[in-house]
């Protein structure tokens, strides 16, 4: 019981932070397609951070700014240049996707993965104990709470959900939704790079594709928790425990081909989607995708 | 300079200034790795166009990204973003090579070819119209339905494979002699070795029969109407749940043709990971080739020439170099496309740009 709930937290920990971050950009109006990259740079920054320094909290510092310049490339494009947010976001994660493999073969001449990071290898096992001692397990444990209470009880908060909702009258009371949704995008982008930085520590290593649609599946964790942080966050670890029940049973009691365990939880999120429908009673921000007007780029 | 004059030049830049945000990123990425751009870019045309061996692999990869191109084009058209062309052209190019195969060893290859493809849209079109009816029954996101399936595809194609692929290898048994398309250095010695082949014809009806379908028919003019301004479409009667699924079904549809290059004209069967990424490249090919057929053929020629030189630049520069510079094309695209068009407004000297600038 014990191994599971810490494989549960470790399976849980990309997926929370993808979440938790994506709805603030979501929130304050911008689509948040790019998770999957900054998932990605996060993984790959932390990996080289830890490589050269020898220390993973500085691999784990690495990720959140991976993931936080990726989102400013992307705010810089939404924002001022009023670039599509759908297509921005993907192309994100294509240029995540190639650069993180361009770099690979560059900085360590592998098309494949990166050598083994000893300053993540020294975690101390995949115990309870150690998971829970995790920075980044830990971390994850507080920014649930923290992210729901910033959304909710904050100036910020309230900032982020009136410039979602209506940047006109957002700014007509002097709040200047440019700056706002760069603040979301951003914070959305470091958090998922932290995400990241766990994907890479976890394993002590960079894979060539490691995020592997962690990204999207939090987006759609995004979608079904109604774009509120705590909810968010509790459809991401639904998502988890589904891939660690799939992982324990192929691993112990029945034989599930391998193909059928990686096509879990693509599937899961597909359903989540289709179960959500337009029934829901939380709906999308009003003003999600759209750019702003003139007077809001101000 | 008169007013059309300008659009057109203002249009030619909107091709020409993402292509040097590219070659200067390709450039900085290249003095990165410590070598001379100018050497490599030398390097890198010399080895395509360079001769005419080089030119036909420059065109087989060109094939499989006017395919790619074109559906992410038919997407656009309708206002609809799809990603699941990887996915797609997966399926199209499996069942394409499973169908191939089973025909009877005799059969005529006005039976089999067109029966091959046939199928290979069938395919893509199935998983193209999935996502179109979770959107338009659900209103889930086709991004991320076509991506999530994009992922299932994959994972399928690893368990069929198991069963299916010929003993200790990760292929299919071939397609029958009828099913196979002759290579072009049939034809024209020229084009002797290398591996273009008469998918590119197909390719190239496809190009023109779209082109066609969007100028001049109703279904055309609807996933324009529907693309721009979804409430007017259906304030006028059209069901824009319907043009979505249509869509996203004809899109799938040129999709699942890609694989006709490899397993009908090249290898003559399904081989794991064949496509290399080409579905994602075709989403820059179409971006670039603003979602019109006659842009999607150029931009496709473009990515083509890159695609095939990155084998022959690799000793220089990781050939990987190429998906970022896919990446880089759509981010200059789409970052100057809105300012593109206010300076366009303004050109014309009339409109919105008007009316900004009295603002």
């Amino acid at each position: 019981m014990s191994d599971f709930v810490a494989k549960l937290l470790r399976i849980a920990v990309p997926y929370v932070f993808a979440a938790l971050g994506g709805s603030f950009s979501e929130r304050a109006g911008v689509i948040t397609l790019g998770l999957e990259g900054y998932l990605l740079l996060g993984a790959f920054g932390a990996t080289v951070a830890a490589d050269l320094s020898g220390a993973a909290a500085a691999g784990y510092a690495a990720g959140a700014v991976a993931g936080g310049v990726a989102a400013l490339l992307v705010a810089a494009l939404v924002l001022p240049l009023c670039a599509d947010q759908v297509t921005t976001g993907v192309a994100l994660n294509l240029f995540a996707d190639g650069l993180t493999r361009f770099a690979l073969k560059a900085l360590y001449d592998s098309s494949s993965n990166s050598p083994r990071v000893e300053a993540f290898a020294s975690d101390g096992g995949a115990g309870l104990g150690a998971t829970l001692a995790h920075p980044l397990v830990i971390a994850m444990l507080v920014a649930v709470p923290l992210a729901h209470l910033a959304m909710q009880r904050t100036t910020f908060g309230l900032r982020v959900r009136a410039v979602g909702e209506h940047p006109e009258a957002a700014a007509s009371l002097g709040v200047s939704p440019l700056r706002v949704r760069l603040a979301a995008v951003v914070l959305g982008g470091l958090l998922a790079g932290i995400g990241g930085a766990f994907l890479a520590a976890d394993q002590a290593k960079f894979v060539d594709g490691m995020s592997r649609g962690r990204g999207y599946i939090a987006l759609a964790a995004i979608i079904a928790g109604g774009w509120r942080p705590l909810a968010a966050a509790g459809a991401a670890m639904l998502f988890a425990l589904a891939v660690t029940v799939q992982y324990t049973l192929s691993s112990s009691y029945v034989q599930i081909p391998d193909w059928a365990t990686q096509m879990l939880p693509y599937g899961l999120a597909l359903f989540a989607l289709v179960l959500r429908g337009r029934s829901s009673a939380a709906k999308p921000p009003s003003s999600l995708g759209s750019p702003l007007g003139k007077r809001e780029l101000a | 300079m008169s007013p059309s004059t300008r659009l057109w030049a203002a249009r030619l830049l909107g091709f020409v200034w993402p292509l040097l945000v590219t070659l200067l990123a390709a450039s900085l990425l290249i003095v990165a790795c410590g070598r001379d751009p100018i050497a490599v870019g030398r390097t890198l045309i010399d080895g395509t166009w360079g001769s005419t061996y080089g030119l036909g692999q420059v065109l087989f990869k060109t094939t499989s990204l006017v395919f790619t191109g074109l559906a992410v084009a038919v997407g656009l058209r309708a206002g609809l973003f799809n990603i699941g062309v990887e996915g797609q052209l997966i399926a199209g190019a499996f069942l394409m090579a499973l169908v191939g195969a089973s025909l009877p060893r005799g059969t005529s290859s006005i039976v089999a070819v067109p029966l091959c493809l046939t199928a290979g849209a069938l395919s893509g079109a199935a998983l193209g119209a999935l996502a179109g009816a979770l959107k338009a029954g659900r209103g889930a996101h086709e991004v991320i339905t076509t991506i999530l399936l994009n992922f299932i595809v994959r994972a399928a194609m690893v368990g069929i494979g198991q069963r299916l692929f010929l003993h200790e290898t990760i292929h299919t048994a071939p397609v029958v002699p009828g099913a196979e398309l002759p290579r072009l250095g049939r034809f024209v010695d020229a084009f002797h070795g290398s591996a273009v082949n008469a998918s590119l014809f197909v390719a190239l009806a496809a190009a023109g029969a779209l082109a066609w379908l969007f100028a001049r028919t109703p279904l055309g003019a609807r996933f324009t109407l529907v693309g721009k301004a979804p409430l007017a479409a259906e304030t006028a009667g059209i069901s824009v749940g319907r043009t979505t699924l249509v869509a996203l079904a004809l899109s799938g549809a040129v999709a699942g043709l890609t694989g006709s290059g490899f397993v009908l004209g090249y290898k003559h069967y399904y081989e794991d990971g064949f496509s290399g990424g080409v579905g994602f490249m075709g989403i820059a090919v179409a971006v670039l080739g603003r979602a019109h057929p006659l842009g999607v053929l150029v931009a496709a020629l473009a990515f083509g020439t890159l695609s095939a030189g990155q084998l022959v630049v690799n000793a220089a520069v990781p050939k990987e170099i190429v998906d970022v510079l896919t990446a880089v094309v759509i981010l200059a695209v789409i970052g100057t496309g809105p300012r593109l068009r206010q300076f366009v407004s303004r050109m014309k000297g009339g409109g919105a740009g008007q009316g900004a600038r009295i603002q």
